[in-house]
Protein backbone atom coordinates (compact mmCIF):
# COMPACT_ATOMS: atom_id res chain seq x y z
CA UNK A 1 0.00 0.00 0.00
CA UNK A 2 2.86 2.11 0.73
CA UNK A 3 4.04 1.79 -3.05
CA UNK A 4 1.16 3.76 -4.60
CA UNK A 5 2.43 6.94 -4.14
CA UNK A 6 5.48 6.00 -6.10
CA UNK A 7 5.65 5.29 -9.71
CA UNK A 8 7.08 2.46 -10.72
CA UNK A 9 10.78 2.59 -11.51
CA UNK A 10 11.33 1.64 -14.98
CA UNK A 11 8.77 3.84 -16.82
CA UNK A 12 7.83 6.69 -15.08
CA UNK A 13 7.38 9.15 -17.55
CA UNK A 14 5.94 7.52 -19.96
CA UNK A 15 2.96 5.72 -17.62
CA UNK A 16 2.25 9.52 -15.93
CA UNK A 17 1.93 11.18 -19.64
CA UNK A 18 -0.70 8.12 -20.68
CA UNK A 19 -2.44 8.51 -17.78
CA UNK A 20 -2.93 11.90 -18.49
CA UNK A 21 -3.69 11.57 -22.32
CA UNK A 22 -6.12 9.21 -21.53
CA UNK A 23 -8.05 11.01 -19.06
CA UNK A 24 -8.15 14.40 -21.07
CA UNK A 25 -9.84 12.02 -24.03
CA UNK A 26 -12.35 10.66 -21.77
CA UNK A 27 -15.37 12.30 -20.89
CA UNK A 28 -16.82 10.13 -18.78
CA UNK A 29 -13.61 10.38 -16.57
CA UNK A 30 -14.69 13.84 -16.16
CA UNK A 31 -17.63 12.95 -15.20
CA UNK A 32 -16.80 10.47 -12.42
CA UNK A 33 -14.43 12.60 -11.11
CA UNK A 34 -16.61 15.36 -10.81
CA UNK A 35 -19.33 13.34 -9.16
CA UNK A 36 -16.17 12.36 -6.70
CA UNK A 37 -15.33 15.92 -5.80
CA UNK A 38 -19.18 17.30 -5.80
CA UNK A 39 -19.57 14.44 -2.97
CA UNK A 40 -16.40 15.56 -1.30
CA UNK A 41 -17.62 19.03 -1.68
CA UNK A 42 -20.52 18.40 0.26
CA UNK A 43 -18.75 16.31 2.82
CA UNK A 44 -16.52 19.26 3.93
CA UNK A 45 -19.60 21.39 4.03
CA UNK A 46 -20.98 18.75 6.51
CA UNK A 47 -18.33 18.97 8.62
CA UNK A 48 -17.11 22.34 8.32
CA UNK A 49 -20.31 23.68 9.36
CA UNK A 50 -20.44 22.29 12.24
CA UNK A 51 -17.04 23.09 13.46
CA UNK A 52 -17.88 26.78 12.02
CA UNK A 53 -21.05 26.86 14.10
CA UNK A 54 -19.10 26.00 17.32
CA UNK A 55 -16.59 28.48 16.89
CA UNK A 56 -18.96 31.23 15.75
CA UNK A 57 -20.83 33.80 18.59
CA UNK A 58 -24.05 34.44 16.29
CA UNK A 59 -24.69 33.04 12.94
CA UNK A 60 -27.79 33.57 11.64
CA UNK A 61 -28.44 34.78 7.74
CA UNK A 62 -25.29 35.30 6.76
CA UNK A 63 -22.19 33.40 5.12
CA UNK A 64 -20.08 33.34 8.35
CA UNK A 65 -20.87 33.91 11.92
CA UNK A 66 -20.26 37.06 13.54
CA UNK A 67 -17.81 37.05 15.84
CA UNK A 68 -15.61 33.88 17.12
CA UNK A 69 -15.16 32.43 20.68
CA UNK A 70 -14.38 29.28 22.41
CA UNK A 71 -16.69 29.45 24.90
CA UNK A 72 -19.14 26.88 23.55
CA UNK A 73 -16.82 24.61 24.05
CA UNK A 74 -16.38 25.40 27.97
CA UNK A 75 -20.49 25.83 28.35
CA UNK A 76 -21.28 22.20 25.92
CA UNK A 77 -18.01 20.40 28.92
CA UNK A 78 -20.12 21.96 31.55
CA UNK A 79 -23.09 21.79 30.41
CA UNK A 80 -23.73 17.98 29.05
CA UNK A 81 -21.04 16.82 31.74
CA UNK A 82 -18.66 15.50 29.04
CA UNK A 83 -15.50 14.64 30.84
CA UNK A 84 -17.80 11.82 32.82
CA UNK A 85 -19.65 11.03 29.17
CA UNK A 86 -16.04 10.76 27.69
CA UNK A 87 -14.90 8.54 30.44
CA UNK A 88 -18.19 6.53 30.26
CA UNK A 89 -17.37 6.09 26.63
CA UNK A 90 -13.96 4.99 26.76
CA UNK A 91 -14.53 2.49 29.78
CA UNK A 92 -17.60 0.81 27.60
CA UNK A 93 -15.15 0.63 24.75
CA UNK A 94 -12.30 -1.11 25.91
CA UNK A 95 -14.42 -3.48 28.31
CA UNK A 96 -16.10 -3.88 24.71
CA UNK A 97 -13.10 -4.55 22.98
CA UNK A 98 -11.12 -6.78 25.46
CA UNK A 99 -14.26 -9.34 25.98
CA UNK A 100 -15.05 -9.77 21.93
CA UNK A 101 -11.59 -10.74 21.86
CA UNK A 102 -10.96 -13.12 24.77
CA UNK A 103 -14.47 -14.53 23.28
CA UNK A 104 -13.93 -13.83 19.91
CA UNK A 105 -10.34 -15.63 19.02
CA UNK A 106 -10.52 -18.58 20.06
CA UNK A 107 -13.74 -19.35 18.35
CA UNK A 108 -12.32 -17.42 15.34
CA UNK A 109 -9.21 -20.10 15.40
CA UNK A 110 -11.63 -23.53 16.31
CA UNK A 111 -13.89 -22.19 12.96
CA UNK A 112 -10.49 -21.40 10.54
CA UNK A 113 -9.01 -24.56 11.47
CA UNK A 114 -11.33 -27.44 12.05
CA UNK A 115 -14.05 -28.76 9.88
CA UNK A 116 -16.75 -30.29 11.76
CA UNK A 117 -20.57 -31.17 11.70
CA UNK A 118 -22.55 -28.10 12.09
CA UNK A 119 -19.81 -25.72 11.14
CA UNK A 120 -21.87 -23.86 8.52
CA UNK A 121 -25.10 -23.51 10.54
CA UNK A 122 -22.34 -22.07 13.85
CA UNK A 123 -21.04 -19.95 10.86
CA UNK A 124 -24.09 -18.39 9.90
CA UNK A 125 -25.11 -17.82 13.29
CA UNK A 126 -22.21 -15.75 14.63
CA UNK A 127 -22.87 -14.00 11.11
CA UNK A 128 -26.41 -13.37 12.06
CA UNK A 129 -25.84 -10.31 14.58
CA UNK A 130 -23.84 -8.52 11.64
CA UNK A 131 -26.56 -8.92 9.02
CA UNK A 132 -29.69 -7.98 11.30
CA UNK A 133 -30.45 -4.30 11.77
CA UNK A 134 -29.34 -3.01 14.97
CA UNK A 135 -32.73 -1.97 16.39
CA UNK A 136 -34.31 -5.19 15.22
CA UNK A 137 -32.45 -7.45 17.70
CA UNK A 138 -31.78 -4.76 19.84
CA UNK A 139 -35.47 -4.12 20.87
CA UNK A 140 -35.62 -7.53 22.22
CA UNK A 141 -32.20 -7.29 23.94
CA UNK A 142 -32.87 -4.27 26.16
CA UNK A 143 -35.97 -6.13 26.68
CA UNK A 144 -34.16 -9.57 28.36
CA UNK A 145 -31.33 -7.38 29.98
CA UNK A 146 -33.81 -4.87 31.39
CA UNK A 147 -35.98 -7.83 32.79
CA UNK A 148 -32.57 -9.56 34.27
CA UNK A 149 -31.42 -5.92 35.53
CA UNK A 150 -28.61 -5.67 33.78
CA UNK A 151 -29.82 -2.55 31.38
CA UNK A 152 -29.72 0.69 32.51
CA UNK A 153 -26.33 1.16 33.38
CA UNK A 154 -22.76 0.05 32.21
CA UNK A 155 -23.44 -3.68 32.27
CA UNK A 156 -25.88 -3.62 29.82
CA UNK A 157 -24.10 -1.29 27.57
CA UNK A 158 -21.06 -3.57 27.44
CA UNK A 159 -23.48 -6.97 26.65
CA UNK A 160 -25.38 -5.25 24.17
CA UNK A 161 -22.41 -3.66 22.43
CA UNK A 162 -20.80 -7.06 22.26
CA UNK A 163 -23.63 -8.90 20.32
CA UNK A 164 -21.94 -7.59 16.86
CA UNK A 165 -18.21 -7.22 17.89
CA UNK A 166 -17.65 -10.58 18.89
CA UNK A 167 -19.29 -11.57 15.38
CA UNK A 168 -17.10 -9.07 14.16
CA UNK A 169 -13.78 -10.01 15.55
CA UNK A 170 -14.73 -13.79 14.40
CA UNK A 171 -14.82 -12.49 10.90
CA UNK A 172 -11.86 -10.44 10.48
CA UNK A 173 -9.52 -13.24 12.40
CA UNK A 174 -10.59 -15.84 10.35
CA UNK A 175 -7.94 -14.81 7.40
CA UNK A 176 -5.16 -14.13 9.30
CA UNK A 177 -5.17 -17.37 11.33
CA UNK A 178 -5.60 -18.83 8.02
CA UNK A 179 -2.22 -17.30 6.78
CA UNK A 180 -0.41 -18.91 9.89
CA UNK A 181 1.07 -22.17 8.27
CA UNK A 182 -0.37 -25.19 10.54
CA UNK A 183 2.84 -27.10 10.72
CA UNK A 184 4.23 -24.55 12.98
CA UNK A 185 1.87 -25.75 15.64
CA UNK A 186 2.26 -29.32 14.64
CA UNK A 187 5.95 -28.54 15.35
CA UNK A 188 5.02 -26.68 18.69
CA UNK A 189 2.86 -29.58 19.69
CA UNK A 190 5.63 -32.64 19.00
CA UNK A 191 7.89 -30.51 21.19
CA UNK A 192 5.01 -31.26 23.56
CA UNK A 193 3.84 -28.22 24.00
CA UNK A 194 -0.48 -28.26 25.27
CA UNK A 195 -2.86 -26.23 23.74
CA UNK A 196 -2.86 -23.28 25.84
CA UNK A 197 0.86 -23.43 25.02
CA UNK A 198 0.60 -23.38 21.49
CA UNK A 199 -2.28 -20.40 22.23
CA UNK A 200 -0.20 -17.94 24.36
CA UNK A 201 3.22 -18.89 22.77
CA UNK A 202 3.21 -20.01 19.71
CA UNK A 203 -0.21 -18.25 18.18
CA UNK A 204 -0.57 -15.09 19.62
CA UNK A 205 2.55 -13.54 18.82
CA UNK A 206 1.86 -14.53 15.29
CA UNK A 207 -1.62 -13.24 15.29
CA UNK A 208 -1.10 -9.26 17.14
CA UNK A 209 -1.31 -7.76 13.59
CA UNK A 210 -4.72 -9.03 13.62
CA UNK A 211 -5.55 -8.83 16.96
CA UNK A 212 -4.31 -5.25 16.92
CA UNK A 213 -6.31 -4.46 13.44
CA UNK A 214 -9.55 -6.11 14.76
CA UNK A 215 -9.36 -4.40 18.56
CA UNK A 216 -8.91 -1.23 16.70
CA UNK A 217 -11.80 -1.98 14.47
CA UNK A 218 -14.04 -3.06 17.34
CA UNK A 219 -13.29 0.06 18.93
CA UNK A 220 -14.28 2.16 16.19
CA UNK A 221 -17.65 0.48 15.47
CA UNK A 222 -18.22 0.44 19.13
CA UNK A 223 -17.47 4.15 20.04
CA UNK A 224 -20.01 4.85 16.72
CA UNK A 225 -22.62 2.51 17.55
CA UNK A 226 -25.58 4.67 18.32
CA UNK A 227 -28.59 2.13 18.36
CA UNK A 228 -27.55 -0.61 20.47
CA UNK A 229 -26.11 1.82 23.01
CA UNK A 230 -29.01 4.06 22.87
CA UNK A 231 -31.68 1.26 23.40
CA UNK A 232 -29.86 0.01 27.37
CA UNK A 233 -28.03 2.94 28.29
CA UNK A 234 -29.22 4.47 31.52
CA UNK A 235 -28.50 8.52 32.62
CA UNK A 236 -25.43 7.70 33.81
CA UNK A 237 -24.41 5.02 31.21
CA UNK A 238 -24.76 7.22 27.80
CA UNK A 239 -21.73 7.10 25.52
CA UNK A 240 -20.57 10.35 23.35
CA UNK A 241 -22.74 9.83 20.06
CA UNK A 242 -25.88 8.82 22.57
CA UNK A 243 -25.32 12.02 24.38
CA UNK A 244 -24.92 13.83 21.44
CA UNK A 245 -28.23 12.45 20.39
CA UNK A 246 -30.11 13.62 23.46
CA UNK A 247 -28.61 16.61 23.01
CA UNK A 248 -29.71 17.56 19.18
CA UNK A 249 -33.27 15.98 20.01
CA UNK A 250 -33.71 18.48 22.96
CA UNK A 251 -32.63 21.33 20.62
CA UNK A 252 -33.85 24.42 21.44
CA UNK A 253 -33.18 23.96 25.06
CA UNK A 254 -29.62 24.84 24.49
CA UNK A 255 -28.02 27.15 22.41
CA UNK A 256 -27.56 25.08 19.12
CA UNK A 257 -23.67 26.63 19.18
CA UNK A 258 -23.00 24.10 22.68
CA UNK A 259 -24.46 21.27 20.88
CA UNK A 260 -22.13 21.39 17.68
CA UNK A 261 -19.06 22.28 20.09
CA UNK A 262 -20.20 18.56 21.65
CA UNK A 263 -20.40 17.40 17.89
CA UNK A 264 -16.61 18.52 17.30
CA UNK A 265 -15.27 16.90 20.51
CA UNK A 266 -16.77 13.42 19.15
CA UNK A 267 -15.51 14.25 15.46
CA UNK A 268 -12.61 14.78 16.79
CA UNK A 269 -12.21 11.64 19.30
CA UNK A 270 -13.47 9.51 16.28
CA UNK A 271 -10.87 11.78 13.85
CA UNK A 272 -8.02 10.59 16.33
CA UNK A 273 -9.30 6.81 16.12
CA UNK A 274 -9.16 7.03 12.69
CA UNK A 275 -5.64 8.10 11.84
CA UNK A 276 -4.66 5.41 14.25
CA UNK A 277 -6.71 2.62 13.05
CA UNK A 278 -5.44 3.41 9.09
CA UNK A 279 -1.85 2.87 10.56
CA UNK A 280 -2.95 -0.77 10.97
CA UNK A 281 -5.82 -1.75 8.96
CA UNK A 282 -6.67 -1.12 5.03
CA UNK A 283 -9.58 1.21 4.88
CA UNK A 284 -11.97 -0.96 3.09
CA UNK A 285 -11.02 -3.75 5.92
CA UNK A 286 -13.18 -0.62 8.25
CA UNK A 287 -16.29 -1.72 5.98
CA UNK A 288 -15.66 -5.62 5.54
CA UNK A 289 -13.45 -8.63 5.96
CA UNK A 290 -11.11 -8.27 2.53
CA UNK A 291 -7.99 -9.12 2.10
CA UNK A 292 -6.22 -6.82 -0.33
CA UNK A 293 -2.53 -7.80 -0.93
CA UNK A 294 -0.21 -4.94 -2.15
CA UNK A 295 0.59 -5.53 -6.04
CA UNK A 296 4.17 -6.86 -6.57
CA UNK B 1 -9.37 -29.65 29.94
CA UNK B 2 -12.60 -31.39 29.06
CA UNK B 3 -12.92 -33.16 32.12
CA UNK B 4 -13.90 -36.43 30.58
CA UNK B 5 -12.98 -39.69 32.45
CA UNK B 6 -10.87 -42.22 31.28
CA UNK B 7 -13.95 -45.05 30.99
CA UNK B 8 -13.95 -47.18 28.42
CA UNK B 9 -17.58 -46.42 26.84
CA UNK B 10 -16.75 -42.87 27.23
CA UNK B 11 -13.37 -42.98 25.30
CA UNK B 12 -15.07 -44.92 22.68
CA UNK B 13 -17.90 -42.46 22.22
CA UNK B 14 -14.96 -39.73 21.87
CA UNK B 15 -13.13 -41.77 19.47
CA UNK B 16 -16.24 -41.95 17.41
CA UNK B 17 -16.81 -38.54 17.34
CA UNK B 18 -12.89 -37.54 16.92
CA UNK B 19 -13.52 -39.26 13.58
CA UNK B 20 -16.03 -37.04 12.48
CA UNK B 21 -14.28 -33.88 13.62
CA UNK B 22 -15.44 -33.01 17.00
CA UNK B 23 -12.63 -33.15 19.89
CA UNK B 24 -11.51 -31.14 22.67
CA UNK B 25 -10.06 -28.22 20.69
CA UNK B 26 -13.96 -27.75 19.38
CA UNK B 27 -14.64 -26.43 23.23
CA UNK B 28 -12.85 -22.97 21.56
CA UNK B 29 -15.91 -22.46 19.88
CA UNK B 30 -18.02 -22.83 23.80
CA UNK B 31 -17.70 -18.99 24.86
CA UNK B 32 -18.70 -17.75 21.79
CA UNK B 33 -21.68 -19.63 21.43
CA UNK B 34 -23.02 -19.46 24.48
CA UNK B 35 -22.44 -16.02 24.27
CA UNK B 36 -24.03 -15.81 20.63
CA UNK B 37 -27.27 -17.61 22.50
CA UNK B 38 -27.66 -15.94 25.53
CA UNK B 39 -27.04 -12.53 23.90
CA UNK B 40 -28.54 -13.39 20.46
CA UNK B 41 -30.36 -16.33 20.09
CA UNK B 42 -32.41 -16.37 23.26
CA UNK B 43 -33.16 -12.72 23.51
CA UNK B 44 -34.79 -12.95 20.35
CA UNK B 45 -36.96 -15.97 20.68
CA UNK B 46 -37.77 -14.71 23.61
CA UNK B 47 -39.20 -11.57 21.87
CA UNK B 48 -41.00 -13.66 19.30
CA UNK B 49 -42.83 -15.26 22.01
CA UNK B 50 -43.47 -11.98 23.74
CA UNK B 51 -45.28 -10.78 20.41
CA UNK B 52 -47.85 -13.60 20.55
CA UNK B 53 -48.21 -12.58 24.13
CA UNK B 54 -50.15 -9.24 23.91
CA UNK B 55 -51.55 -7.30 26.57
CA UNK B 56 -55.06 -7.31 25.58
CA UNK B 57 -56.51 -10.15 23.00
CA UNK B 58 -55.17 -13.11 21.22
CA UNK B 59 -51.92 -14.37 20.18
CA UNK B 60 -51.79 -12.35 16.99
CA UNK B 61 -53.78 -9.43 18.10
CA UNK B 62 -50.64 -7.24 18.66
CA UNK B 63 -49.71 -8.41 14.51
CA UNK B 64 -53.28 -7.62 13.85
CA UNK B 65 -53.11 -3.76 15.22
CA UNK B 66 -50.08 -3.30 13.20
CA UNK B 67 -51.15 -4.01 10.19
CA UNK B 68 -54.98 -2.98 10.79
CA UNK B 69 -53.77 0.45 11.40
CA UNK B 70 -52.52 2.55 8.30
CA UNK B 71 -50.50 4.72 10.19
CA UNK B 72 -48.39 2.06 11.54
CA UNK B 73 -48.50 0.00 8.48
CA UNK B 74 -47.51 2.50 6.26
CA UNK B 75 -43.96 2.64 8.19
CA UNK B 76 -43.01 -0.40 6.21
CA UNK B 77 -43.75 1.46 2.97
CA UNK B 78 -42.10 4.86 4.47
CA UNK B 79 -38.95 2.57 5.20
CA UNK B 80 -38.78 0.61 2.08
CA UNK B 81 -39.44 3.92 0.00
CA UNK B 82 -36.16 5.82 1.64
CA UNK B 83 -33.89 2.48 2.29
CA UNK B 84 -34.18 1.01 -1.57
CA UNK B 85 -33.55 3.81 -3.36
CA UNK B 86 -30.76 4.69 -0.98
CA UNK B 87 -29.33 1.88 -1.20
CA UNK B 88 -29.69 1.23 -5.16
CA UNK B 89 -28.32 4.38 -5.81
CA UNK B 90 -25.37 3.70 -3.34
CA UNK B 91 -24.59 1.20 -4.86
CA UNK B 92 -25.04 1.77 -8.87
CA UNK B 93 -23.04 5.20 -8.49
CA UNK B 94 -20.32 3.26 -6.59
CA UNK B 95 -19.70 0.94 -9.43
CA UNK B 96 -19.00 3.60 -12.31
CA UNK B 97 -16.21 5.59 -10.11
CA UNK B 98 -14.86 1.83 -8.41
CA UNK B 99 -14.21 0.81 -12.09
CA UNK B 100 -12.11 4.21 -12.97
CA UNK B 101 -10.47 4.11 -9.87
CA UNK B 102 -9.60 -0.09 -9.44
CA UNK B 103 -5.94 0.61 -10.97
CA UNK B 104 -3.10 2.57 -9.12
CA UNK B 105 -2.80 6.45 -9.23
CA UNK B 106 -1.17 8.83 -6.76
CA UNK B 107 -3.71 10.22 -4.24
CA UNK B 108 -5.91 6.66 -3.81
CA UNK B 109 -4.97 6.16 -0.34
CA UNK B 110 -6.26 9.78 0.39
CA UNK B 111 -9.05 8.92 -1.65
CA UNK B 112 -10.16 6.10 0.19
CA UNK B 113 -9.18 7.45 3.89
CA UNK B 114 -11.30 10.53 3.26
CA UNK B 115 -13.70 7.75 2.13
CA UNK B 116 -14.04 6.60 5.77
CA UNK B 117 -14.28 9.41 7.32
CA UNK B 118 -18.18 9.98 7.08
CA UNK B 119 -18.33 5.94 7.79
CA UNK B 120 -17.00 6.58 11.15
CA UNK B 121 -18.70 9.37 11.53
CA UNK B 122 -22.09 8.32 12.05
CA UNK B 123 -25.37 9.56 11.28
CA UNK B 124 -25.99 11.39 14.59
CA UNK B 125 -23.04 13.35 13.55
CA UNK B 126 -23.97 13.79 9.67
CA UNK B 127 -27.47 14.82 10.79
CA UNK B 128 -26.24 17.42 12.92
CA UNK B 129 -23.73 18.87 10.04
CA UNK B 130 -26.96 18.06 7.52
CA UNK B 131 -29.07 20.24 9.27
CA UNK B 132 -26.18 23.06 9.57
CA UNK B 133 -25.39 22.73 5.63
CA UNK B 134 -28.44 21.98 4.04
CA UNK B 135 -30.80 24.33 5.94
CA UNK B 136 -32.93 27.14 5.09
CA UNK B 137 -29.51 29.55 5.55
CA UNK B 138 -27.47 26.62 5.34
CA UNK B 139 -23.95 27.50 2.66
CA UNK B 140 -25.78 24.87 0.04
CA UNK B 141 -29.28 26.87 -0.58
CA UNK B 142 -26.67 29.72 -0.20
CA UNK B 143 -24.74 28.62 -2.93
CA UNK B 144 -27.91 27.88 -4.73
CA UNK B 145 -29.67 31.71 -4.64
CA UNK B 146 -26.32 33.19 -4.88
CA UNK B 147 -25.49 32.13 -8.67
CA UNK B 148 -29.80 32.57 -9.27
CA UNK B 149 -30.15 28.58 -9.75
CA UNK B 150 -33.27 29.10 -7.11
CA UNK B 151 -35.74 31.55 -6.02
CA UNK B 152 -36.11 30.68 -2.95
CA UNK B 153 -33.96 28.50 -0.33
CA UNK B 154 -35.13 24.67 -1.16
CA UNK B 155 -36.55 23.02 1.50
CA UNK B 156 -33.84 19.79 2.23
CA UNK B 157 -33.95 19.16 5.66
CA UNK B 158 -36.59 17.71 8.16
CA UNK B 159 -38.22 15.84 5.35
CA UNK B 160 -37.57 12.69 2.90
CA UNK B 161 -34.81 14.32 1.17
CA UNK B 162 -32.85 15.09 4.37
CA UNK B 163 -32.76 10.90 5.68
CA UNK B 164 -31.88 10.03 1.98
CA UNK B 165 -28.92 12.50 1.81
CA UNK B 166 -27.81 11.28 5.36
CA UNK B 167 -27.83 7.64 4.20
CA UNK B 168 -25.98 8.38 1.01
CA UNK B 169 -23.34 10.38 2.76
CA UNK B 170 -23.07 7.33 5.28
CA UNK B 171 -24.02 4.83 2.36
CA UNK B 172 -21.95 5.44 -0.44
CA UNK B 173 -18.31 5.58 0.93
CA UNK B 174 -19.44 2.51 2.26
CA UNK B 175 -20.74 1.00 -0.97
CA UNK B 176 -17.48 2.06 -2.97
CA UNK B 177 -14.98 0.57 -0.46
CA UNK B 178 -16.46 -2.62 -0.87
CA UNK B 179 -16.95 -2.70 -4.79
CA UNK B 180 -13.60 -0.86 -5.18
CA UNK B 181 -12.33 -4.24 -3.02
CA UNK B 182 -14.41 -6.79 -4.99
CA UNK B 183 -13.03 -5.25 -8.68
CA UNK B 184 -9.39 -5.15 -7.46
CA UNK B 185 -10.27 -9.03 -6.69
CA UNK B 186 -11.06 -9.48 -10.48
CA UNK B 187 -7.97 -11.17 -12.15
CA UNK B 188 -7.32 -7.69 -14.52
CA UNK B 189 -5.46 -9.85 -17.33
CA UNK B 190 -8.94 -11.41 -18.20
CA UNK B 191 -10.21 -7.66 -19.01
CA UNK B 192 -6.85 -7.51 -21.32
CA UNK B 193 -7.27 -11.00 -22.84
CA UNK B 194 -10.21 -9.66 -24.02
CA UNK B 195 -8.69 -6.37 -25.13
CA UNK B 196 -6.57 -8.66 -27.71
CA UNK B 197 -9.56 -10.15 -28.74
CA UNK B 198 -10.95 -6.99 -29.84
CA UNK B 199 -13.31 -6.26 -27.23
CA UNK B 200 -13.63 -2.86 -27.20
CA UNK B 201 -14.02 -1.23 -23.34
CA UNK B 202 -18.04 -1.43 -23.15
CA UNK B 203 -17.85 -5.23 -24.42
CA UNK B 204 -15.32 -5.69 -22.06
CA UNK B 205 -17.41 -4.42 -18.96
CA UNK B 206 -20.56 -5.71 -19.41
CA UNK B 207 -19.32 -9.15 -20.88
CA UNK B 208 -16.06 -9.76 -18.65
CA UNK B 209 -16.42 -7.69 -15.00
CA UNK B 210 -19.87 -6.92 -14.57
CA UNK B 211 -20.74 -10.93 -14.59
CA UNK B 212 -18.00 -11.59 -12.47
CA UNK B 213 -18.79 -8.25 -10.21
CA UNK B 214 -22.27 -9.19 -9.86
CA UNK B 215 -21.86 -11.40 -6.55
CA UNK B 216 -19.93 -8.54 -5.12
CA UNK B 217 -22.15 -6.22 -5.76
CA UNK B 218 -25.36 -8.27 -4.44
CA UNK B 219 -23.37 -8.43 -0.99
CA UNK B 220 -22.74 -4.84 -0.80
CA UNK B 221 -26.53 -3.93 -1.84
CA UNK B 222 -27.65 -6.38 1.47
CA UNK B 223 -24.68 -4.89 3.57
CA UNK B 224 -25.69 -1.04 2.47
CA UNK B 225 -29.47 -2.00 2.38
CA UNK B 226 -29.09 -3.46 6.18
CA UNK B 227 -27.41 0.11 6.99
CA UNK B 228 -30.20 2.24 5.31
CA UNK B 229 -33.16 -0.15 6.75
CA UNK B 230 -32.38 0.30 10.05
CA UNK B 231 -31.92 4.09 9.72
CA UNK B 232 -33.10 5.71 13.24
CA UNK B 233 -31.27 8.79 14.34
CA UNK B 234 -31.35 10.91 10.99
CA UNK B 235 -34.83 10.14 10.55
CA UNK B 236 -35.83 11.77 13.67
CA UNK B 237 -32.88 14.39 13.72
CA UNK B 238 -33.34 15.56 10.10
CA UNK B 239 -36.32 13.87 8.76
CA UNK B 240 -39.65 14.34 10.00
CA UNK B 241 -40.18 11.80 12.13
CA UNK B 242 -44.53 12.34 12.68
CA UNK B 243 -44.53 12.44 9.28
CA UNK B 244 -43.28 11.51 5.87
CA UNK B 245 -40.10 10.11 7.49
CA UNK B 246 -41.62 7.32 10.17
CA UNK B 247 -39.43 4.57 9.46
CA UNK B 248 -40.04 1.11 11.09
CA UNK B 249 -37.44 1.56 13.62
CA UNK B 250 -39.15 4.49 15.21
CA UNK B 251 -42.12 3.02 15.31
CA UNK B 252 -40.58 -0.18 17.29
CA UNK B 253 -38.75 2.44 19.91
CA UNK B 254 -41.85 4.40 20.61
CA UNK B 255 -44.02 1.40 21.31
CA UNK B 256 -41.12 0.18 23.77
CA UNK B 257 -39.82 3.36 25.33
CA UNK B 258 -43.02 5.67 24.90
CA UNK B 259 -46.10 3.43 25.57
CA UNK B 260 -43.87 0.60 27.45
CA UNK B 261 -45.87 -1.63 25.43
CA UNK B 262 -43.00 -4.51 24.93
CA UNK B 263 -44.68 -7.76 23.39
CA UNK B 264 -46.25 -4.41 20.87
CA UNK B 265 -42.29 -3.17 20.34
CA UNK B 266 -41.30 -7.16 19.73
CA UNK B 267 -44.38 -7.33 17.54
CA UNK B 268 -42.54 -4.36 15.32
CA UNK B 269 -39.29 -5.97 15.81
CA UNK B 270 -40.29 -8.81 14.09
CA UNK B 271 -41.84 -7.63 11.64
CA UNK B 272 -39.11 -5.45 10.88
CA UNK B 273 -37.05 -8.26 10.60
CA UNK B 274 -39.05 -10.72 8.41
CA UNK B 275 -39.57 -7.24 6.34
CA UNK B 276 -35.26 -7.32 5.73
CA UNK B 277 -34.96 -10.86 5.49
CA UNK B 278 -37.31 -11.35 2.84
CA UNK B 279 -35.19 -8.67 1.08
CA UNK B 280 -32.26 -10.04 1.50
CA UNK B 281 -33.20 -13.66 1.00
CA UNK B 282 -34.73 -12.26 -2.77
CA UNK B 283 -30.92 -10.28 -3.67
CA UNK B 284 -29.17 -13.53 -2.61
CA UNK B 285 -31.54 -15.52 -4.69
CA UNK B 286 -30.65 -13.73 -7.70
CA UNK B 287 -26.86 -13.38 -6.65
CA UNK B 288 -26.79 -17.33 -6.82
CA UNK B 289 -27.88 -17.56 -10.52
CA UNK B 290 -23.94 -15.23 -11.06
CA UNK B 291 -20.69 -16.91 -11.11
CA UNK B 292 -19.26 -16.82 -7.76
CA UNK B 293 -16.38 -19.03 -7.74
CA UNK B 294 -12.33 -17.43 -7.80
CA UNK B 295 -12.19 -14.54 -9.77
CA UNK B 296 -8.11 -15.35 -9.71
CA UNK B 297 -7.37 -11.94 -8.38
CA UNK B 298 -5.15 -10.88 -5.91
CA UNK B 299 -8.58 -10.91 -3.44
Amino acid sequence: MATTTQAPPARPPATSTDRRRRIAARPAAWIVWGVVIFFFLNLLGVVASVLVSSFGQRWFDTWLPDGYTTSWYARAWDEFALLSVIVVTLEVSVLVVGLSLLIGVPAAYALARRSFPGKRLIFLVFLLPILMPPITYGIPLATVLYKFGLAGHMSGVVLANLVPSVPFVILTMTPFIEQIDPRIESAARMCGAGLRTVFLRVLTPLLVPGILASAILVLVRTVGMFELTFLTAGPDSQTLVVALYYSMSASGIRAQQSVDAMAVIYTSMMLVLLVVALRYVNPTQLVARVKDEPEH
Amino acid sequence: MSGAGPGRPLAHWQHRLAERGVDRQLWLLVPALVFVIALFLYPFFYGLTLSFQPTTGGPFSDYARFFSDSYERGTIWITLRIALPAALLNVLAAVPIAYRMRGRFRGKRLVTTLLVVPITLGTVLTAQGLLNFLGPTGWFNRILLASNLVDEPVRLTHNYWGVFFSLVITGFPFAFLLVLSYLSGIDPTLERAAATLGADWRRRFTRITLPLLMPGLATTFCLTFVLAFSVFPSAVLVGNPAGETRVISLAAYQAAYEQYDYPYASAIAMIMGFVELVIIAVVLAARSRFYTGSTGGKG
